[in-house]
């Protein structure tokens, strides 16, 4: 198996309001986690966007950092979820 | 470095592990107990224990790691061994519970919940060895918890061993009366098989082949809500788009068990073996193939037309698993399990499912006759019949097949019998009430059919 990457996918959806990217990514700066792509878009009437983000230097394990992002979603009224880029790479490319 | 997948495809995983039930149903590290046999079977009990707790110390931990990195369910981990009946052969001792207690409680000390391989392979005839394996099962199974036995009784090189079914057809109800006060769920952990597979994963038929290595990792997928969900999003799909779209999405499902495999395999250090590509029901809402069958267009599973959906279902589900993995064996395909499935439950209920149906389809699905609660006035002749039927099925047509069934003490058609847990619970389907006793008492072997010629 390749080197593993460290690298994850966070997806926010819901409904577009002020403050989303400024919110995910100060939960991620403060974890040191840094992020590495964003793009946006709209599916149907769901604003979407996703974030490439990198663990490398991250100072707390993967389910804290899920943890905080679900919590920021609930907060907000989004659907923050996080996954490692392999589960990405793994089904969706042969 | 730029996100190189669509937002579609990533919304679609995301969605097939938060939404529509998407996990890793089991990782099974399959053992080899062959180096633990020895003449005092106490000694080869504790040597088989201390060889489990050796190499599956860090099953479980490893296993929660990876579903926190992840983010996948990894629903259970489990363990397989050598078919216990070859182990304790060398053993004076004609009564292997003791054995079974060995393993029950490595299972326990590792953190399993079940372990596999209290087994024999009598499909040609038994051994000292292999009676006492089968004699010690009931016992077996009501003083363990997590014990799993099975018994493979044909194939289709070398027939079907009918002494052995007569024999199998006593021992499940004698489970069934052992375990009288928990509705006979003794033999909920009791498989007898016809082609039995050396690397299954999934319980209670998983037993560690000897064709096998030392210690093996498999992995068992599953996700009947991802199917059902892909599906339902296609309700004019002619069957051709409709196979299409079970095969991809078979693929998508078999890739996470490819993933989980090998990160596992890394972190144990232990080769990685399979990815077993079936689609497991459990009886949590939408998580059932029942469910998949009704989406296809049936008004409730079991009517006519059951058979061709399901062998529809199990040659997309193979095909599209097989391009996934490097690896790819167990059973993998559809399994049809009763009590463990919310959406057959409910057919049983209403009748609108019989056991001939059931029977039926098990000639085009992975398995067989799976987790049904039958009258538990019901003779061992005739449970000894509905294993050959199963097993003539195997036998012909060069597939596994199996029966799990469960005579509920004390109940009757329409009573409901609970198990809990996984297990779940079924209404008491009726059988045939005419007897079999005079065919199966003629005993011997069924010969091998014709296909079974295959050189």
């Amino acid at each position: 198996m390749q080197q593993k990457s460290n690298r994850i996918i966070v997806t926010v959806i819901g409904q577009d309001t002020v403050g989303i990217i400024a919110a995910v990514a100060t939960v991620l700066a403060e974890a040191h986690v840094n992020i590495v792509d964003i793009s946006q878009t709209t599916l149907r009437e769901f604003f979407t966007m996703i974030m490439m983000a990198d663990m490398e230097k991250a100072t707390v394990p993967f389910d804290e950092l899920k943890r905080r992002l679900n919590a920021k979603g609930e907060q907000m009224g989004l659907k923050i979820e996080a996954q490692h880029e392999d589960v990405f790479k793994f089904m969706h490319r042969v | 470095m730029a996100i190189q997948f669509s937002p579609q495809e990533i919304l679609e995983t995301i969605r097939m592990v938060q939404m529509e039930n998407l996990d890793i149903r089991t990782i099974t590290m399959g053992i080899s107990l062959r180096d633990c046999a020895h003449p005092d079977l106490e000694t080869a009990g504790k040597k088989a224990y201390d060889k489990i707790c050796r190499l599956a110390a860090r099953l479980v931990a490893a296993g929660d790691e990876i579903e926190r990195e992840y983010g996948i369910p990894i629903v259970n981990t489990r363990i397989s061994v050598t078919p216990v009946a070859l182990v304790a052969e060398a053993s004076a001792s004609d009564d292997y519970t003791l054995f079974a207690e060995h393993l029950e409680r490595a299972a326990a000390e590792v953190g399993v919940n079940f372990i596999g391989g209290f087994s024999a392979l009598v499909h040609k005839g038994t051994t000292r060895g292999d009676d006492a394996l089968i004699a010690s099962i009931p016992d077996a199974l009501s003083v363990t918890e997590r014990v799993c036995a099975s018994v493979n009784i044909g194939t289709t090189r070398a027939g079907i061993n009918m002494d052995a079914v007569a024999r199998m057809g006593e021992t499940i109800l004698e489970t069934a009366r052992l375990t009288a006060q928990r509705d006979g769920i003794g033999c909920a952990k009791l498989v007898v098989f016809c082609n039995a597979v050396e690397d299954n994963p999934f319980m209670a038929g998983a037993f560690h082949g000897i064709g096998e290595p030392d210690c093996v990792l498999n992995v068992g997928v599953s996700g009947p809500g991802v199917v059902a969900t892909a599906i339902e999003a296609e309700p004019n799909a002619d069957f051709g788009e409709l196979a299409s779209v079970i095969k991809r999405t078979a693929f998508k499902v078999t890739r996470m068990g490819e993933l989980v495999g090998r990160a596992a395999s890394a972190k144990l250090g232990v080769p990685f073996g399979i990815v077993d590509v079936s689609l497991a029901p459990t009886p949590a809402p939408g998580d059932s193939v029942g469910r998949i069958l009704q989406s296809m267009g049936l008004e409730r599973v079991g009517t006519h037309g059951s058979t061709a959906a399901l062998a529809l279902l199990n040659d997309a589900v193979k095909k599209g698993g097989a391009m996934a993995s490097s690896y790819v064996g167990g059973l993998s395909g559809a399994f049809i399990p009763v009590s463990e499935d919310a959406v057959m439950i409910d057919a049983a209920a209403c009748g609108a499912i019989t056991f001939d149906k059931l029977e039926a389809m098990t000639a085009v699905c992975s398995v067989g006759l799976d987790m049904i609660a039958v009258p538990g006035d019901t003779p061992a002749s005739t449970i000894a019949a509905i294993i050959a039927d199963e097993a003539a099925i195997g036998m012909i047509n060069g597939k596994t097949t199996a029966v799990r069934v469960i005579p509920a003490p004390g109940k009757k058609v329409g009573d409901i019998v609970s198990f809990g847990g996984l297990l779940g619970s079924a209404p008491v389907i009726a059988l045939h009430r005419e007897s079999s006793e005079k065919f199966i008492r003629r005993g011997g072997r069924i010969p091998a059919p014709v296909q079974g010629l295959s050189n």
